[in-house]
């Protein structure tokens, strides 16, 4: 899926709703219409009518304000009852995510169809090689039996018109650990016995119907509280606006931000622990050594690699370093991590010692609100508390290499640059010691974390900016 | 239009067109098909204030001072082409 797509900028329009409600303290009154005002009565629906459109927002905004849709036991209960609750609410939960029902189309189970550019010719070599019989023709058009087809794909490779087609369930297709299936009523659901948060599902769905959760009104609350909110700032912020990095800075302060702590400055802790662990399990003579930052690296391996689970550096976390930086440093405000990932959000909530999260998508959509115009302001000075090695935590390849130049020459680096079922295949046949390598870094998203789900702008193009920045 | 004038495309970098669709669009010119390559001049424009009308929908370009709404690279393209085959005739 490409990543701009109107499922993406209506969350996106959703996101800089909420946000100027909040702000403006006008979200009791308004969140009810909002629905009405982005799909108006006579305009084209997007589905079938343009009440299913509002519904689908209505359910949206729900889980924007971080309520699960399941837990809805009223259908009569309105958007400003649940905001209402969301603003007086204490705690958080660990569900990160939230399947929107009406929102979810059902797709039918993957599978390959005929289309009706079938010709039924006289070859007939859809029918002929197909293993289980399961190809038929009648009124001269072939047709699929799905209740005997294996979903080999042999009859869409014979075709010599390019008649059949596969048509995938994406979300299903997306997920690499099969942690989302359809339940009795064709509804997409997500099983967190097995899901890694890695977030590929909300990215697939063409509907958008898998919402992530926000802390939005929690952190606004902290605003309006008049507490100090710190900003914990995700290296890979770098390459996110075509800016650098210190008016980048200037606008997350401008946006209500007390003061900055990079999570980079974690990240030399990180470095420093992992690479002395590294060394000690080698001289106790371990095969190999995981990088221990990606939170879906690990929960992937807690759940799918347990047999991995001894060779996963047990070092924290830049951001968990930084998050306790942040405590001593600023011991009475309320801490909100800004960064790229689902993973990373689920990662937050456990720590303990980080009150919030705000994806980087998020921190775009608040700027909007505010009529924050990054471009316009004067550059913040860099805390100059990090390294520069620290930052390429933020790119595949760039924690080995960070190692590397710490621990030495000696080592010897895998890098897993995004988690698929591939990549996960080799995961497992390394768990099992089939590698000649003593140092695999392992990032979930393609291009480390400039990939993330939640990014504005995608990798290649991210890693291009986000290096420029840093040089500058 | 004179052979040597060019047509002009301004991409808003305002924060709204970035965050709203338009981050890949400064990227333009390495999308650019080489036959009109140089008959392109692409710059960079501050929020020109279109978002403010609430009807019109980021992210914005202009082309030849021409607005485009929901701008992208495809449709920069294609626009472009066209503008230039007709500039030809």
């Amino acid at each position: 899926m490409t990543p701009n797509n109107l499922a993406l900028l209506t969350r996106r329009e959703l996101l800089v709703h909420l946000c100027r409600m909040l702000d403006q303290g006008t979200i009791l009154d308004e969140i009810d219409r909002l629905p009405v005002l982005m799909r108006p009565r006579h305009n084209q629906p997007i589905r079938c009518c343009v009440h299913k459109d509002r519904a689908i927002l209505k359910y949206k905004l729900m889980a924007l304000l971080a309520f699960n849709v399941d837990d809805e036991t009223d259908e009569l209960c309105q958007l400003h009852e649940y905001a209402a609750t969301a603003l007086k609410r204490e705690k958080l939960t660990p569900v990160a995510m939230t399947v929107v029902d009406e929102a979810c189309s059902s797709c039918n189970q993957g599978s390959y169809e005929i289309t009706n550019l079938c010709r039924g010719c006289d070859a007939r070599p859809c029918e002929v090689n197909c293993p289980k019989k399961a190809v038929s023709f009648a009124d001269g058009k072939a047709r699929i039996n799905h209740d005997s087809c294996i979903n080999c794909g042999k009859c869409m490779k014979e075709c010599p018109f390019h008649a059949i087609v596969y048509q995938p369930v994406p979300c299903e297709e997306s997920c690499p650990v099969g942690a989302i299936e359809k339940d009795d009523t064709g509804i997409e659901r997500i099983n967190f016995d097995k899901c890694i948060f890695c977030g590929k599902c909300i990215a697939a769905c063409p509907y958008g119907a898998i919402v992530e959760k926000t802390h939005l009104v929690d952190v606004f609350r902290a605003w309006k509280s008049g507490r100090k909110v710190v900003a914990l700032v995700a290296p890979a912020i770098a390459g996110q606006f075509r800016q650098d990095l210190g008016k980048i800075y200037s606008s997350i302060l401008s946006a209500g931000f007390h003061d900055i702590v990079e999570v980079a400055e974690g990240a030399d802790l990180t470095i420093a622990n992992e690479s002395a662990e590294w060394k000690e399990r080698m001289a106790a003579g371990c095969q190999f050594m995981t990088t221990s930052c990606c939170p879906a690296f690990k929960e992937l391996v807690k759940k799918h690699i347990p047999e991995m689970s001894d060779k996963v550096s047990s070092t924290p976390s830049p951001l968990c370093y930084a998050a306790e930086i942040a405590r001593k440093r600023f011991p009475d405000a309320v801490t909100v991590f800004i960064g790229p990932c689902i993973a990373k959000r689920v990662e937050s909530y456990y720590l303990g010692s980080v009150d919030f999260m705000m994806s980087f998508e998020e921190l775009g959509a608040l700027l909007v609100a505010k009529g924050i115009e990054v471009a316009d302001l004067e550059s913040h000075p860099r805390p100059e508390r990090s390294s520069a090695q620290a930052y390429h935590f933020a790119y595949s390849g760039g924690v080995a290499g960070s190692i590397v130049a710490s621990a030495g020459s000696s080592v010897n680096a895998e890098v897993i640059n995004g988690i698929d079922k591939k990549s996960i295949t080799l995961l497992k046949q390394m768990a099992k010691g089939k590698t000649d390598k003593n140092f695999v870094e392992v990032m979930c998203c393609e291009g480390g974390c400039l990939g993330g789900v939640n990014t504005l702008i995608r990798s290649p193009q991210a890693v291009e900016i986000f290096k420029k920045n840093l040089e500058a | 239009m004179s052979a040597e004038k060019k047509v002009v495309v301004k991409i808003c970098t305002g924060t709204l067109c970035h965050v709203m669709g338009g981050s890949e669009l400064p990227e333009l010119a390495g999308h650019l098909p080489e036959s009109i390559k140089p008959k392109v001049e692409i710059k960079g424009m501050t929020c020109g204030g279109f978002c403010k009308d609430g009807n019109r929908k980021p992210p914005f370009v202009t082309i030849n001072d021409v607005l485009m709404e929901q701008a992208s690279i495809e449709k920069i393209v294609s626009n472009l082409e066209k503008a230039i085959s007709d500039d030809a005739e």
